[in-house]
């Protein structure tokens, strides 16, 4: 018997005792009909040749493994952003509770949202009645200041409008006239939650700024930072510079407390987030400044619109981007980049000077979104190494072609290839027939580590199965700083683990590195 | 080992009435059928003791806007029952969230390699556009079935799990499958379980065992020599290796199990299941649709049981060994006697640490009625339960396990359960990831009993170990005492003990 009270066994070492482990092999040979061992052995060698690869890379139909979710997911976080405001999605509820579960899952933190509940005779008569009788219920329950209305693919193929069932919910008195209820259309089967992100915002300033007077307040900036798991680190860490550089800003769109509410007895269902107040007066700032560009190109192109100056980067991480970014920040606002933070830049240097033997050369594999995977292929050319795969699922040729020409400006890019559209089995080949030493992704990517023995760097969103690095900030020299450290640890740890056979490869087990 | 105690039921009327007063009138009266207290019910002893009634609506549509917790049939079909079939690639046909939020997320444990004969972990979508919904997405699906055949040569079947827009933009997956099935000489299983049918995951449970039904059952000669003690454990989807841990006791006791519904489960496994002598049934609420089916058309009779903490799994054992006789009554005796050590162990060790702590529990399928006496086995006080999707035949099996006074909370709300979480103050909460967090920030321990909160297995004798050391170290966690800065009033009560 392998269980005892005084050394409880969990799964992990329970199902490797003998008694299991027979169990199993009789289960498999008397009742799964498997196919034969050689066969199974052959398919999977198979799968890691170049033949295997020119198959998987002409799919045109099947997509496995995506690095994307949906629409109304980024619309749901973009809500998370603003203050005392309630997420109401529209269409069947099992999707909320999807989005839910998947941004608490990786921040570790309660995610609210509500769901219009739509079911079979909605799916025929509308979902008018649903809209109405739900905003009544989630204004008189959970107390918003405002409700951001998305939706499902059901009720975007039904084809609901809901700019007029919202109308109707206020002619019924759901909520009070003048109770803001910005919405946005994030249909699941357009884009991915980035554009429902940038769909969400646009909606939002939309509600607040259609018809208003602006009166341009000089060297005001809104910083919009975009669909980012990081936000709790990142968000915080960019409003410390700004602040530092006395920078007159407002932070549009700011879910870092939101996703990360103290322990202390009491439950806060809202928490932070960018107060309706400020995202009025936000209309009179000179100019907007997105940190990812292909998360908020609607919304970019409406703040220029309505007369503003814009720019936008690309996750502004590693050194070129954060200099860029201090230096449009500086020119806009019109405030000097303070000494404390070139400081912060030359640590930095510093510390990239004092690893970069254990960096130059090395050949990485970068997924995720398309700005994260443009700003984490420039700091790898920083450091020496070498972006071999860029890829990201929700990427579009603009993005390919934006990469390539990054790409194209370093030797350390000369060989990199990207792949916009592809997905994580695609992956999968390009890391079996051209292999690297480091893949950059998020938790989903432990597949591949497994499969193709990449050690994986988890630094984007989704992270389930480490606890806490979102609270750490990757942008700016900070996180660059700890990008930094996260890669090298990555690289130290595997080292250390090919050379401690005592013996026999520890003659390598160096004391210092 | 019954242990005897009564809920507080007039503060338990008292929370009720408070939620009801929050919501508009026309919601409050909707939501007043799902709120009760578990009254005395039926005197009677032996197996069907009606310990209390718990008369709640259910099974009936979500209040828009509530926050309730439910999902939808997709997560029913695909998430539950169809996903762990190993052997089968399952297709997320539809837009690419529903995949995506739902991968890799139930732990239900298999054997095999991933990606050449297993495919378990991996998330295949039609990734739907715009051009699809317009179209449909027909043409598509059989490019993606021809696709998986190159790529995945030892899948030994498909399933088409349909998400919201295919049923409203009214594409023929049953005539693709069946055309593939012939083409390729699979089989190809549609399932039309879009999200929006029903009220909850339930329909979709009920729509994925119909298409084993219709889409599996005698479409091939199954060669298999039937034997007397051959019986299907249904409704185990071997969440953290639950199945394995109950299946080595069947075994033990000198059954076959021919067939494990559905995790780490092959599709000849459920081919063969109609051959079998007894069902075994776990979880009833989403599996016992075939059960019946089996027992009308093939004569399988069906079972239910329970495997969480010792006092139900020696009373299902011998249930079970009952229906196969004295031979297998024998051994079964043996296999409890050789198991006591072990249960005693950890009670004793376990039981002095959680005795009179009290349990809120929220869960799906089986869990709020059948952990119940699993934690009552640990000296531990069970002062409200509810389901997310559960019939009126889940609560009227759920008055065998409740005591008098219990809250009963069907299909609960957020705001509720919030609120009688805050009002009861129990001392511990078992339910779902988005319940989790919320509950942690009051400073109450919680443990998720979906996903077993990455532990488990917890069924079965190796299993309890597991349960009882999970639900210890949830509650006697230091972190609970550091809640308050000192400075601002109440010292720790010291109530912390450290692991042994």
């Amino acid at each position: 018997m392998p269980q005892s009270a005084e050394k409880i066994l969990d799964h992990a070492p329970l199902f490797r005792e003998p008694e299991y482990r027979q169990m199993l092999a009789e289960k498999k040979l008397n009742f799964e009909c498997p196919h034969p061992d050689q066969i199974v052995t052959d398919q999977g060698e198979f799968t890691k040749t170049w033949e295997y690869r020119e198959k998987n890379l002409a799919r045109e139909a099947l997509v496995i493994n995506p690095a994307k979710a949906c629409q109304p997911l980024g619309a749901v976080f973009a809500a998370a952003g603003f203050e005392r405001t309630m997420s109401f999605v529209h269409g069947s509820q099992g999707c909320v509770a999807y989005y839910r579960s998947h941004l608490s899952r990786h921040f570790k933190e309660p995610a609210s949202a509500v769901s219009s509940s739509m079911t079979e005779d909605a799916a025929v008569f509308g979902g008018l009645k649903n809209l109405v009788d739900g905003l009544a219920n989630t204004y008189q329950l959970y107390d918003p200041k405002m409700i951001a209305v998305s939706t499902t693919c059901m009720a975007e193929v039904i084809g609901d409008d809901l700019h007029s069932f919202i109308e109707n919910a206020k002619d019924e008195k759901s909520v009070p006239r003048d109770f803001d209820v910005p919405f946005a259309h994030t249909p699941a089967f357009v884009g991915s939650h980035v554009d429902g992100y940038d769909g969400m915002l646009k909606g939002i300033l939309e509600h607040f700024w259609k018809g208003q007077e602006r009166t341009e307040a000089k060297g005001t900036i809104n910083v919009i930072p975009g669909f980012d798991g990081f936000c709790v680190g990142n968000n915080r860490e960019l409003k410390r510079l700004l602040d530092v550089m006395g920078v007159s800003y407002t932070f549009i769109q700011d879910a870092s407390d939101q996703f990360d509410t103290p322990s202390d007895g009491e439950y806060r269902m809202y928490d932070g987030g960018t107060k309706i107040e400020e995202v009025k007066r936000a209309l009179d700032a000179e100019a907007t400044v997105s940190l990812q560009y292909y998360n908020t190109r609607k919304t970019l192109d409406y703040c220029g619109q309505v007369g503003q100056a814009t720019a936008s980067f690309h996750y502004p991480l590693g050194v070129q981007a954060t200099d860029e970014f201090l230096m449009k920040i500086s020119a806009l606002s019109g405030k000097e980049i303070p000494e404390a933070i070139r400081l912060e830049r030359g640590r930095l240097i510093d510390a990239m000077a004092d690893s970069q033997s254990w960096l130059h050369g090395k050949k990485y594999a970068i997924y995720g979104d398309p700005d994260f995977v443009y700003a984490m292929a420039r700091f790898v050319m920083e450091t020496g190494g070498e972006p071999t795969h860029c890829l990201a699922t929700n990427g579009t040729s603009a993005w390919e072609a934006e990469l390539k020409e990054l790409l194209a400006s370093s030797p350390f890019g000369k060989d990199a290839q990207v792949w916009a559209g592809k997905d994580l089995w695609a992956m999968r080949s390009l890391l079996f027939t051209e292999p690297v030493d480091l893949l950059i992704g998020n938790s989903y990517g432990k597949y591949l580590e497994r499969d193709t023995g990449t050690p994986l760097i988890r630094l984007t969103f989704p992270i389930f199965d480490r606890h806490h690095h979102h609270r750490f900030a990757l942008m700016g020299y900070q996180g660059g700083l700890r990008v930094l450290t996260t890669i090298l640890d990555k690289i130290f740890d595997k080292l250390d683990r090919e050379t401690s056979q005592t013996g026999v490869t520890d003659y390598s087990y160096d004391l210092t590195r | 080992m019954s242990l005897e105690y009564e809920n507080d039921g007039a503060l338990h009327a008292k929370l009720i009435e408070e939620v009801l007063s929050q919501y508009p009138d026309k919601a409050a009266k909707r939501r007043k059928k799902h709120l009760s207290i578990a009254k005395s019910g039926v005197e009677a002893g032996g197996e069907s003791e009606i310990l209390s009634e718990c008369d709640v609506k259910s099974n009936i549509k979500s209040i828009p806007g509530v926050m309730t917790i439910r999902g939808c049939a997709y997560a029913g079909s695909k998430g539950v029952v169809w996903g762990p079939v190993k052997d089968m690639v399952h297709i997320s046909h539809g837009p690419v969230g529903c995949g995506q939020y739902s991968w890799s997320q139930r732990r239900n444990y298999y054997v095999g390699t991933t990606g050449i004969d297993t495919f378990g972990t991996m998330q295949f979508t039609s990734d739907f556009q715009e051009k699809d919904i317009v179209f449909g997405g027909d043409k598509k699906l059989e490019q993606i079935i021809d696709e998986i055949e190159v790529l995945f040569p030892l899948n030994n079947g498909i399933t088409v799990q349909s998400e919201c827009p295919i049923g409203l933009i009214g594409d023929d997956t049953e005539a693709v499958s069946r055309k593939k099935a012939k083409e390729y000489k699979k089989t190809i299983v549609p399932v039309r379980c879009e999200g929006f049918r029903g009220v909850s995951q339930s329909l979709g449970h009920h729509i994925a065992n119909d298409a084993i039904r219709d889409w599996v059952f005698d479409k091939k000669d199954v060669e298999f020599e039937a034997g007397a003690y051959d019986v299907n454990v249904i409704g185990d989807y071997n969440i953290g290796g639950d199945a394995w841990a109950s299946r080595i006791l069947l075994e033990e006791i000198g059954l076959r199990v021919v067939g494990n519904w559905s995790g780490d489960a092959t599709l000849a496994e459920i081919e063969r299941a109609p051959k079998a002598k007894l069902n075994l049934i776990h979880c009833y609420r989403s599996m016992n649709y075939i059960c019946r089916h089996m027992e009308e058309k093939y004569g399988v009779a069906w079972m239910e049981y329970n495997f969480f903490g010792p006092s139900q799994i020696e009373t299902s054992l011998r249930n079970i060994a009952k229906h196969f006789g004295p031979e297998i009554e024998e051994k079964t005796e043996k296999v409890i006697a050789k198991y006591r050590p072990l249960v005693d162990a950890v009670i004793s060790k376990y039981r002095p640490r959680l005795e009179g702590n009290t349990v809120m529990l929220y869960v799906g399928g089986l869990r709020p009625r059948h952990v119940i006496t699993a934690y009552e086995d640990l000296g531990m006080v069970i002062v409200g339960t509810g389901y997310e999707f559960g019939h009126n035949d889940d609560y009227q099996r759920t008055s065998h396990y409740v005591k008098n006074g219990t809250l009963i909370y069907d299909d609960v709300t957020g705001y509720e359960l919030e609120k009688f979480i805050e009002g009861v103050r129990p001392n511990l909460v078992g339910s779902g990831i988005k319940e989790k967090y919320p509950v942690q920030k009051m400073g109450i321990p919680f443990r998720q009993m979906h996903s077993w909160d990455y532990s488990g297995p917890y069924h079965g004798y190796d299993g309890f170990a597991i349960f009882a050391r999970d639900v210890d170290l949830a509650i006697n966690n230091p972190v609970w005492d550091l809640y308050q800065a000192p400075w601002k009033e109440r010292p720790p009560s010291g109530r912390a003990i450290a692991a042994e």
